[in-house]
């Protein structure tokens, strides 16, 4: 094997510990994903630094509250009920970059998400990359998997909303709000 | 409201359901005054297409009036409006290219998971049909919600009558599609597989465009009359030999372009339920490609192979030698509907475009079960059903 690696980002190495290099706090599973959106980096920056907004698009958030400066308490659905951590920013690059890891609670998990310029007409390369220890085991992954809320599976329709919310200024639905979701 | 509900294999229903809601700011609410059955309308009756549910309300070709408005929408009440049967955003990258029907905003996030497996991108937004294309409820009803209304919907001139635009959905913009992307030069001979409404239509286009001769290929007497009736010549596959003929017919060179405007029939979409088969890992079912086969291998070296007959799945004995070594250019894919609709409303309006000989069929919206088992069952006579919300049987 070769010592210098290839372009593509590590978690779609087929490495396992390649895969894992971007988990901050050493956590089992990594995933990642890029999706391209045409609005300019700095507005889509701004958008998720505000950690108040991302409930609007991502399925499993109940609610994001800021605790201080860099700090924040989440409240996720998960299989086996609500789960709540707090989070810090572990890094803060303006229209280019933030992180964040959990530093107590129910579940170890960090995430970061990336704001690259695309080719021209590409808009903006926008990566999510979502590192986490499963929640309860491996019987909290089985049934996460039976309800088919795989954390990267909803991960990657909140990704999809966010870029719906960015684009066209909703998120795409079928589902009056009173009535039970078609799928 | 009234509409027409699927329930399984040839199990179609006029039910009682809620009205449709405006659920996000640039959505519209149309009140239906024409809505057509479609061919493709024909693979869920046949059940071929999986991830439809009971009750899901079918038709994605249909015109009517601006009844209520979301914030953003650009429409106003009591407008008459064509809406096309993509749903499309008009701000991301494929609309900013005018690939409309490629949009990535108009499909709901969790419908397009299985898409993505499937053709290793998701599926886009369309009316009254599949899960896979975001379940929205379709047109052949009292109702409907559209969204994106700002961008999808035309308006309609007062006094054009509906059965001269309602086409402008999908079968007219689709076959003009059609021959735009078989290219065509001065002089072309353009051979086209199918005489159904959006082979007739591409027929229509290809002379529109230029083309020299048209060859339309089908097997209803019916539907060759109409192909004949706009200037061009006929083939009856069940009587002659297709290929030997182009041969003659085109001097042992074969058609400049060809166009397959039959797509998968009715004969397998997917073989079976598509969730099944991903869980069998052994992927989708086959599709009888045998318009698309022939296609290939008539056409000339250096023709160019234009593809609007929906495929959805995998072709067996695809003949990548004969697109290979005769160096042919391929072009397909879903109608991007808005990008033709100004330009074909106009040539509706000065009378270029025959629109209105298609329709064989007017029933009130009320007898929509019946239309299709006539659609199903009289292919040949059979060309066009509408549908229309109130119409009193003559
Ligand atoms: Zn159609
Ligand atoms: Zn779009």
């Amino acid at each position: 094997m070769s010592d210098v690696r290839d372009d593509a980002p590590s978690y779609v190495s087929k490495d396992s510990d390649v895969q894992k290099s971007e988990a901050q706090q050493g956590e089992g599973t990594v995933w990642g994903r890029t999706i391209s959106i045409m609005r300019p980096r700095d507005e889509l920056y701004a958008f998720w630094r505000d950690f108040r907004n991302l409930p609007a698009f991502m399925e499993n958030i109940v609610a994001i509250e800021p605790v201080d400066t860099g700090r924040s308490r989440w409240t996720v659905k998960g299989p086996n009920g609500d789960y709540q951590w707090t989070s810090v920013i572990t890094e803060d690059r303006p229209g280019e970059a933030l992180a964040w890891a959990s530093d107590d609670g129910d579940v170890k998990n960090s995430g970061r998400i990336e704001f690259r310029d695309g080719p021209p007409g590409h808009g903006t390369y926008v990566r999510a990359i979502l590192a986490y220890d499963p929640p309860a085991g491996f019987i909290g992954k089985a049934i996460a998997k039976l309800t088919q809320k795989e954390p990267q599976i909803s991960a990657t329709r909140d990704l999809r909303r966010f870029k719906q919310l960015m684009e066209t200024g909703e998120i795409a639905t079928t589902t009056p709000p009173n009535r039970e979701p078609h799928s | 409201m009234r509409a027409l509900t699927w329930h399984g294999k040839h199990d179609v229903r006029m039910e009682t359901v809620p009205d449709p809601e405006i659920l996000n700011p640039r959505d519209a609410i149309i009140k239906i005054t024409s809505t057509a059955i479609c061919g493709s309308d024909l693979h869920l009756y046949d059940a071929y297409i999986p991830t439809l549910e009971k009750g899901d309300i079918l038709g994605h070709e249909f015109m009517g009036e601006v009844v209520d408005v979301g914030p953003k929408s650009t429409l106003k009440k009591g407008q008459r409006v064509v809406v096309p049967f993509t749903i499309s955003c008009g701000s991301c990258f494929h609309c900013s290219k005018q690939q409309f029907s490629a949009c990535e905003n108009g499909n709901p996030a969790e419908n397009q998971d299985l898409g993505q497996t499937l053709y290793g991108e998701p599926m886009s937004g369309l009316f009254g049909y599949t899960h896979l294309t975001g379940g929205y409820p379709g047109g052949q009803a009292e109702y409907v919600r559209v969204p994106f209304s700002d961008v999808g919907p035309i308006v309609i001139p007062d006094g054009m009558p509906d059965d001269d635009v309602l086409f402008l959905s999908d079968i007219l913009p689709t076959g003009w599609m059609a021959a735009e992307n078989a290219q065509i030069e001065p002089g072309d001979t353009v051979a086209i597989w199918g005489c159904g409404p959006v082979g007739l239509f591409a027929v229509q286009s290809a002379f529109k465009m230029g083309a020299h001769r048209v060859i339309a290929i089908d097997h209803f007497p019916h539907r060759l009359a109409l192909a004949k009736r706009f200037g061009a010549e006929t083939i009856n596959y069940e009587e002659t030999d297709t290929y030997e003929a182009l041969m003659e017919m085109t001097g042992s060179i074969g058609p400049d372009a060809v166009i397959d405007a039959v797509g998968l029939e009715a004969h397998g979409f997917f073989a079976d339920n598509v969730v099944d088969q991903i869980k069998a890992s052994t992927f989708l079912g086959t599709d009888r490609p045998h318009a698309l086969r022939q296609a290939i291998v008539a056409c000339r070296k250096g023709g160019r192979v234009s593809i609007p007959g929906v495929y959805g799945g995998f072709v067996d004995k695809f003949p990548a030698g004969a697109m290979m070594e005769k160096g042919l250019q391929i072009r397909t894919g879903q109608t991007h509907v808005q990008k033709y609709l100004p330009q074909l409303l106009e040539m509706i309006g000065n009378g270029e475009l025959d629109t209105t000989f298609l329709i064989s069929h007017r029933l009130p919206l009320e007898q929509a079960v019946e239309g299709y088992k006539m659609f199903k069952n009289e292919q040949d006579t059979c060309t066009k059903v509408v549908l229309k919300p109130g119409l009193e049987l003559a």
